[in-house]
């Protein structure tokens, strides 16, 4: 008998393949030529405007935008490729409602921004059908640099560079290049192995050698690499999972919630990944978002995040956590985990309700318990293993500047560095950054 | 309620709003849709010579410009008079007309510049029972190569020539039909009112290229590969059509020659500001053929309401209301001194003023911290461009000094006195009566 919503455990298949199908399209459907141009006809290119300085990657937005509205959206792409390699992926994946769209003006003045993501997907996406790739490599240099980690960052660092006429060598501990963008996101926001194809698309730059199953520390050793390079980039990301640090973590059905999105992103059919009836999501952030509703989408009678602050304070994004509610995905806030229930596997979790006071946050002695049969861990990621004798800043690879880390010709940028958020346009934003110190450093 | 009724000429209909002499007149089938709508009048498609009629272009005759979401702002267009026989035309006015008493229908005419060719067809037009007649001498394509149309509403010899054989061959009233493809407006209109013209109405189209198409570097609308100019119209022409029935109304020559206002009357505002710059009555086209006749519902009640809310209660009240403050610019008040005011609470900080007075215009707009826009008095002449491409309705506003107040930018007080250039000291002619 086929599984369905109220089919207890952690199954496969809870969905028929059409609602599945439906449940995991693009969550934004890309705008047709048309509907573009009316989208861009809102935009009013302001003077020095709010957008571009709300973009990590500072893309000339207004720019972009009017020449769309100018019949050229190979050309608008051109710009948005200029300052963000990756602009396609960012256009989908972007939280554009804390970025550029937060800041337009028409945000201020109707309570609706203009679209940028859709446009910006729109323009790049006119370039991307083509096959075409819009740069060229400048005259070889002779200089070779080894990107490690194949994430946004390391892809725009070594794009960059590449461009310049380095020899780059990128590394990645994955089977697949793309980092968080192949194994990160929820699915229904980079439909039709987006992140391959975009990967694929950006080495026709040439002069980029990738080189996957090398993890660092393992395979590849940064010393061996700094012997053997003339420069290094690190954008190794945090593959290390936060623990809930509650009783009873090892049951059976708890697990990493990076773990289950990558499950779900690279299994060929959503089908096949299982997802419990009773599904508790523990964070406030994007993960826990991505994880909970598609957990919703895969067929769970019942989806909780529980967040242990007040709900203000979730990273997750406003529009992300209406996504939730919208799904079905119950949000509870102010509530941490005490304990996992259980025998061979979780079958609830034990929550304490917090006090945000002046001795930061505690739990009070009331708790309650809700029913699990899996339970998602959300609750952050860090750096594996700090390589070397860098120095760290709050668990993170202490940079300076554009990537500059406390080891001569070592750079680092994206997750795995400090400074900026997590997010995928930023982590662009600094492996560019850091391609032109490194290209500036080498060719003084 | 005010009373939309109109008599344009002894011309009555219900409403002020008539369909222009175009293509929604061509024939039957569209004028019963119109009148059935509520449009006060129709001028029928213009007739030509009995005999064999003109033929059309068989491809394309219309071009378009767009603004935003492809809304149309100006359409232009290569067609030519009625190309069905006159026969037919006559037949189809006759019944309409029968059956609508109570509208306006007028006849539009444009054949050769003889003096039989205007007696043969007068009568049989006469026979209609059609109201009046509007000579056609505005169309500026095609039929301008024949001598006719616009060939000869250029030349106010010729205006002053046809209407006195119309007003000698037939008792309708005569409207001249202007067009604006011409330097100064008021000549044709003196030639029209010498001739015996009843009235003038104007614009008709402007003679236009609308775009190129740049793969077959062809003009648009193109026909295989070739394209020739073509009348313009809708709003993009109401500025300049407002400007001339606002000259012709101010000339002391034509004062009082009855007008109809025709130029891109897309709503009951428009309409309104036409009446108000002297026109008797409002003609529309590109309106019509852009969003349909069920547009007059909301031109007449739209008007009315207007008219409610200002305490007009006939059209004939509105017209001319205007026209006393057109004046020339010799006249106009140099001391009136205004600075331009940002709302900050209505601001929504995009800049737009900022970059078109510190690029284009007097550098009289600081940014400051936070996006916060500010006019600085001292280099501020008042010029209005912050105003116009602020996208906020509102948001800046020129503020006007009172007298005694010191303006910032010359650092003298605002005169209380009206003082225009004709007493200017820096006026050179001031200077020489010395």
């Amino acid at each position: 008998m086929a599984n369905s919503e109220r089919t207890p455990g952690v199954v496969a298949g809870r969905l028929q393949r059409e609602a599945l199908a439906e449940n995991f399209a693009d969550l934004h459907e890309p705008f047709d030529a048309h509907e573009a141009l009316v989208a861009a006809d809102r935009c009013y290119f302001c003077y020095d405007a709010p957008c571009i300085n709300a973009c990590p990657t500072s893309i000339d937005i207004p720019l972009f935008i009017r020449q769309i509205q100018a019949g050229q959206p190979a050309s608008a792409a051109k710009t948005i490729f200029d300052q963000n390699i990756l602009g396609g992926m960012c256009a989908r994946v972007c939280p554009t409602e804390t970025l550029c769209e937060e800041a337009c003006v028409r945000e201020a003045a109707e309570g609706k921004p203009v679209e940028i993501g859709r446009l910006q997907r729109f323009a790049t996406d006119t370039v991307m059908a083509t096959g075409a790739h819009p740069y060229a490599r400048a005259a070889g240099t002779g200089k070779r640099i080894a990107v490690v980690g194949a994430g946004p960052a390391g892809l725009a660092c070594a794009h960059r560079l590449a461009m310049k006429g380095h020899d780059v060598v990128m590394f990645d501990a994955r089977e697949k290049p793309g980092g968080l963008n192949e194994y990160g996101i929820a699915s229904y926001k980079t439909v039709d192995a987006f992140a391959q194809a975009e990967v694929a698309w950006l080495m026709q730059i040439g002069g980029i050698k990738l080189e996957t199953g090398h993890r660092l520390g393992h395979e590849i050793m940064l010393e061996e690499l700094q012997d053997e390079f003339d420069a290094v980039f690190l954008g190794v990301g945090l593959a290390g999972v936060n623990a809930l640090r509650a009783e009873g973590e090892g049951h059976a059905h708890v697990r990493d919630a990076v773990d289950f999105i990558a499950e779900l992103r690279q299994a060929s059919d959503v089908s096949t990944v299982p997802v419990g009836r009773d599904v508790v999501v523990i964070g406030g952030g994007m993960t826990a978002v991505d994880a909970a509703v598609q957990s919703k989408l895969l067929g769970a009678e019942h989806v909780t995040i529980v967040y242990r602050r007040p709900r203000d304070r979730m990273s997750a994004s406003e529009y992300e956590q209406q996504l939730a509610t919208s799904k079905g995905v119950r949000i509870i806030t102010g509530a941490a985990p005490v304990r996992l229930a259980g025998g061979e596997h979780v079958t609830g979790i034990e929550l304490a309700y917090t006090h945000d006071g002046p001795d930061g946050l505690t739990t009070t002695a009331e708790t309650f318990m809700l029913k699990a049969d899996q339970v998602l861990k959300a609750i952050g990621q860090h750096l594996d293993g700090a390589p070397g004798a860098m120095a760290l800043d709050g668990g993170k690879i202490a940079v300076d500047g554009p990537g500059r880390t406390s080891v001569d010709g070592v750079w680092a940028g994206g997750d795995c560095a400090t400074g900026g958020d997590d997010l995928t346009v930023t982590a662009v934003a600094e492996g560019r950054d850091a391609a032109e110190d490194i290209h500036a450093t080498l060719m003084s | 309620m005010a009373d939309l009724t109109s008599d344009f000429i002894g011309i009555k209909s219900p409403n002020p709003f008539w369909l222009a002499s175009a293509p929604p007149t061509d024939k039957e089938y569209n004028v019963r849709r119109a009148f059935e709508a509520g449009w006060g009048g129709v001028v029928w498609k213009t007739l030509g010579e009995a005999g064999p009629p003109i033929v059309n272009v068989n491809g394309p005759r219309y071009g378009v410009v767009y603004g935003a979401d492809r809304r149309v702002l100006g359409i232009n267009n290569i067609e030519l008079i009625t190309d069905r026989p006159l026969e037919v035309n006559l037949k189809e006015i006759t019944r309409v007309k029968k059956d609508f008493p109570d509208r306006a229908l007028v006849t539009s005419i444009m054949v050769p510049c003889e003096e039989q060719a205007w007696k043969d067809i007068l009568p049989r037009v006469e026979d209609t029972g059609c109201d009046g007649i509007e000579l056609n001498f505005g169309c500026p394509h095609g039929m301008s190569e024949r001598g006719m149309g616009s060939a000869v509403g250029q030349v106010p010899e010729y205006i002053q020539m046809v209407a006195e054989w119309c007003k000698e061959h037939t008792d309708l009233p005569v409207i001249v039909k202007l067009t604006p493809n011409i330097t100064d407006i008021r000549y044709p209109a003196r030639a029209a009112k010498a001739g015996g013209a009843d009235a003038v109405s104007l614009i008709n189209t402007v003679s236009s290229i609308t775009s190129v198409n740049l793969d077959t570097m062809s003009p648009e609308p193109s026909i295989d590969g070739k394209g020739s100019h073509g009348g313009y119209c809708g709003p993009a022409v109401k500025p300049i059509a407002l400007n001339m029935v606002a000259e012709i109304a101010r000339d002391p020559e034509t004062a009082g020659l009855p007008i109809s206002g025709i130029g891109g009357v897309t709503t009951w505002r428009d309409a309104a500001e036409f009446l108000a710059l002297g026109a008797g009555n409002v003609q529309v086209c590109t309106a019509a053929m852009v969003y349909g006749f069920g547009i007059i519902k909301e031109l007449t009640a739209g008007l009315s309401a207007w008219m409610d809310e200002k305490g007009y209660s006939s059209v004939a009240e509105v017209t001319g209301r205007a026209v006393p403050n057109v004046t020339d610019w010799q006249y106009l008040n140099l001391n009136y001194i205004t600075k331009a005011r940002i709302d900050q609470d209505a601001c929504i900080k995009c800049g737009r003023c900022y970059a078109a007075c510190e690029d284009t215009s007097h550098q009289a707009i600081e940014m400051k911290e936070g996006r916060v826009f500010e006019v600085i008095d001292a280099e501020c002449v008042a010029c209005n461009l912050c105003v116009d491409v602020c996208p906020v309705e509102g948001c800046i506003t020129m503020e006007e000094l009172d007298p005694g107040v010191i303006d910032a930018r010359t650092g003298k007080p605002v005169e209380a006195d009206y003082g225009n250039w004709t007493t200017h000291p820096n006026n050179p002619a001031t200077r020489a009566a010395e």
